[in-house]
């Protein structure tokens, strides 16, 4: 027991060390992609993100300078030129089947008998003793780049690759879909609090039931009540879903934080006159505030991200895609485009993620609300 | 922008009708039953009668229309053919059974609803009780919070480049096979694994959902009674003693909250699944699969018999939480 004070102190490097690792854990992937959606494209896939601050060997493939640009020098054909434009050329070679085997300032052997002198700043010279072809010989060469960091991926993918639209689109859902069901479940959420009158109980119990109901089983039906009625594919058809599908959170976390208001408030304004109505709209509503902002971030966060509704109520059409839905597109067209692909998923989590960080506390407190209490 | 001032006109005119509902309702229901005059006590009962339901209303008609109506047509749907216009019994049910998409899709849905919850669950638990010891918790607390932000396909996309692969004698892009790399291994196809791949899916829903179980553990953790920690400190127990033998035995309900919470989200898991591998290598699940009966298979009748499996399965846990919700009512 004379060690104490020393265990408790590597306990707590311990301690720290774990929460460290669990945080870098958590976040690497994040900021990977983030990384990655401000280089360069070249450079995503000549090396790692975490490279990203060190120059990348890019290997490409170039042609030397063809016939137009030959001259003969005593019985040589020969052709100068420069290969690359920025960095620094490592290796070269002039074979598919040996692609790196010089390293620059070394000699290599082209296929049609000649001899090619790289040197690392790209600079060349190649002689042989038969005229070149009209296009130059093949090159394959490994080049040192500087770290490039740029905007272009966010430029391409706002306005070319359709996530501007989608991100107005994406908005134009959420928007309505966040504000209509939090008036109607205050209402509901009111009356199931403050007001007596048979069947309360059971629906309260069927509103707890209808939390956990799959969206699975109600899209096939909706699409075709959505279909018969004539709202077809359109923002109006999934401003009702989603209304509909938040409202038994709504409801039951209004009701939850309602019920724990204290009665002495509503009771006196009740003997003063005043109208459930007008207790609700003076009373309720202002001192529900905490309630209704969790709500409305739950909502926002959930339309926002939501792919599956937005799928089966929205068209294919570029009017009406979501940002999930152009991302769900490119994973399978561009898969490999990470430059596309990373810059993307930004802009679709750029603003659930500020709304996070600056509404956590009401993001928590609804949180515990909904599943302690 | 059209499109913008449209919303914003939708939700001036929803709002608008919503408190013109509600306000007018109110006023009408005063004027037919006004509290005074010779029957006022009357009126009075008669009106605070009805007014609950015009609160109600408007919510119960969403609901009703678009939650419990599609249970109904549904189970209706799920006996009859593809298009819907033919009665077939239990024929879609029976090919469910013998579907081996579909019995692939139940093994992975019970891997997930067995991994994903508990390892949710458990790291939740750890994050919590380590965060609450040391001075920047709070901070470390957001940042594994912060994926709860993310979409399940920005998530896809995140994940699927940890897990990229670029073959034999190219450099290794994805984190995951660097790694592997370096440590002296071989790249793999992550994704294309047999079996495995389930579990490098369900480490995305794990990533997103620890920081969910972990703010409420921590909050449920902070409630418990200094006393008896107190106590247990005063008898010599460890901090591992302390937190496995009186912290967790008393935090019980809410990790059984927790659990249920995540695991009615495992049943519904879909946008991973869709993003990162369609259901191919052996990945598929039953919501998604539900999905492509529906869009792909265009045949409503299977799909919806899929989604009733789906609500089978869910059907447990509704019935746990409307029996603990009367029991707090009470």
């Amino acid at each position: 027991m004379d060690n104490i004070a020393g265990t408790r102190s590597s306990l707590v490097w311990a301690v720290h060390l774990a929460v460290l690792a669990l945080v870098l854990l958590w976040t690497l992937p994040t900021v990977g992609l983030l990384v990655s959606s401000f280089r360069d494209r070249d450079q995503i896939a000549a090396t790692g993100w975490w490279a990203a601050l060190f120059p990348a060997e890019e290997r490409m493939v170039v042609r030397l300078a063809g016939a137009g640009e030959q001259r003969q020098e005593g019985d040589l054909w020969v052709v100068e030129g420069d290969l690359i434009e920025e960095g620094t050329l490592n290796r070269f070679g002039t074979s598919a089947r040996a692609p790196f085997a010089h390293a620059a300032g070394e000699t290599g052997e082209l296929a049609n008998g000649g001899r090619v002198k790289v040197e690392a700043d790209g600079s060349y010279r190649a002689e042989a003793a038969q005229p070149f072809g009209e296009r130059g010989p093949r090159l394959f060469v490994a080049v040192d780049t500087a770290p490039r960091f740029t905007t272009a991926n966010y430029e391409r993918v706002l306005f070319a690759e359709g996530i501007g639209r989608a991100f107005l689109n994406t908005m134009t859902v959420t928007i309505p879909a966040t504000i209509i069901p939090i008036l109607v479940a205050a209402f509901a959420a009111y009356a199931l609090a403050w007001m007596e009158f048979p069947g309360r109980a059971l629906l309260i119990a069927a509103v707890v039931g209808l939390l956990v109901v799959p969206l699975q089983l109600a899209l096939i039906p909706l699409l075709q009540l959505h279909n018969a009625v004539g709202i077809g594919k359109d923002y109006l058809g999934i401003w009702l879903a989603h209304s509909a599908f938040g409202l038994p959170l709504a409801i039951y976390l209004l009701r939850n934080y309602m019920v724990g208001l204290p009665r002495e408030i509503i009771e006196s304004a009740r003997v003063d006159g005043a109208t459930d109505f007008q207790i609700f709209v003076k009373i309720i509503l202002p001192l529900s505030f905490p309630a209704l902002a969790s709500f409305a971030i739950f909502q926002f966060l959930w339309t926002w991200n939501d792919l599956l509704v937005a799928t089966v109520f929205l068209s294919n059409t570029p009017e009406q895609l979501v940002m999930t839905g152009v991302l769900r597109e490119l994973l399978g067209s561009r898969g490999g485009d990470w430059e596309i692909l990373a810059a993307s998923a930004f802009v679709s989590i750029a603003v659930p993620i500020v709304v996070f960080f600056a509404m956590q506390r009401y993001l928590v407190r609804g949180l515990l609300a909904g599943s302690v209490k | 922008m059209d499109q913008l001032m449209m919303a914003g006109g939708t939700i001036v005119v929803g709002v608008f009708g919503c408190v013109a509902y509600f306000f007018a309702a109110n006023l009408i229901l005063d004027a037919v039953y006004p509290a005074k005059g010779p029957r006022a006590g009357a009126n009075i009962s008669r009106a605070s009668a009805i007014r609950p339901w015009l609160f109600l209303l408007p919510a119960i008609l969403l609901l009703g229309i678009y939650l419990v109506y599609p249970v109904f047509v549904s189970i209706w749907l799920s006996l009859r053919d593809a298009s819907g216009e033919e009665f077939v019994g239990l024929a879609n049910y029976e090919w469910l059974v013998n579907d081996s998409k579909f019995r692939e899709s139940i093994r992975n849905n019970f891997l997930w609803l067995l991994v994903v919850p508990a390892a949710s669950t458990f790291f939740g638990l750890v994050a919590a009780a380590l965060t609450d010891r040391i001075r920047w918790g709070n901070l470390a607390k957001a940042l594994i919070f912060m994926p709860m932000a993310i979409s399940f396909v920005g998530a896809s996309v995140i994940w699927k480049f940890i897990y990229d692969y670029r073959g034999e004698g190219r450099e290794e892009i994805g984190l995951l096979n660097a790694v592997i790399e370096a440590l002296g291994g071989t790249e793999q196809t992550w994704l294309a694994i047999p079996f495995w791949n389930n579990f490098f899916l369900m480490a995305v829903l794990i990533w997103i959902q620890t920081g969910f179980a972990m703010v409420i553990l921590s909050a449920a953790l902070r409630g418990i009674p200094e006393e008896t920690v107190e106590a247990a400190v005063l008898d010599g127990a460890s901090p591992l003693q302390i937190f496995l033998r009186i912290k967790v035995p008393q935090i019980w309900g809410t990790i059984a909250v927790v659990w249920t919470t995540i695991t009615i989200l495992v049943l519904k898991v879909f946008d991973i699944v869709l993003a990162m591998t369609n259901g191919q290598w052996g990945t598929q699940v039953l919501a998604n699969l539900m999905f492509d009966w529906m869009f792909r298979g265009n045949d409503a009748g299977r799909a919806s018999a899929v989604a009733l499996v789906i609500m089978v399965l869910v059907t447990p846990i509704m019935i746990w939480n409307i029996a603990n919700a009367r029991k707090e009512t009470r």
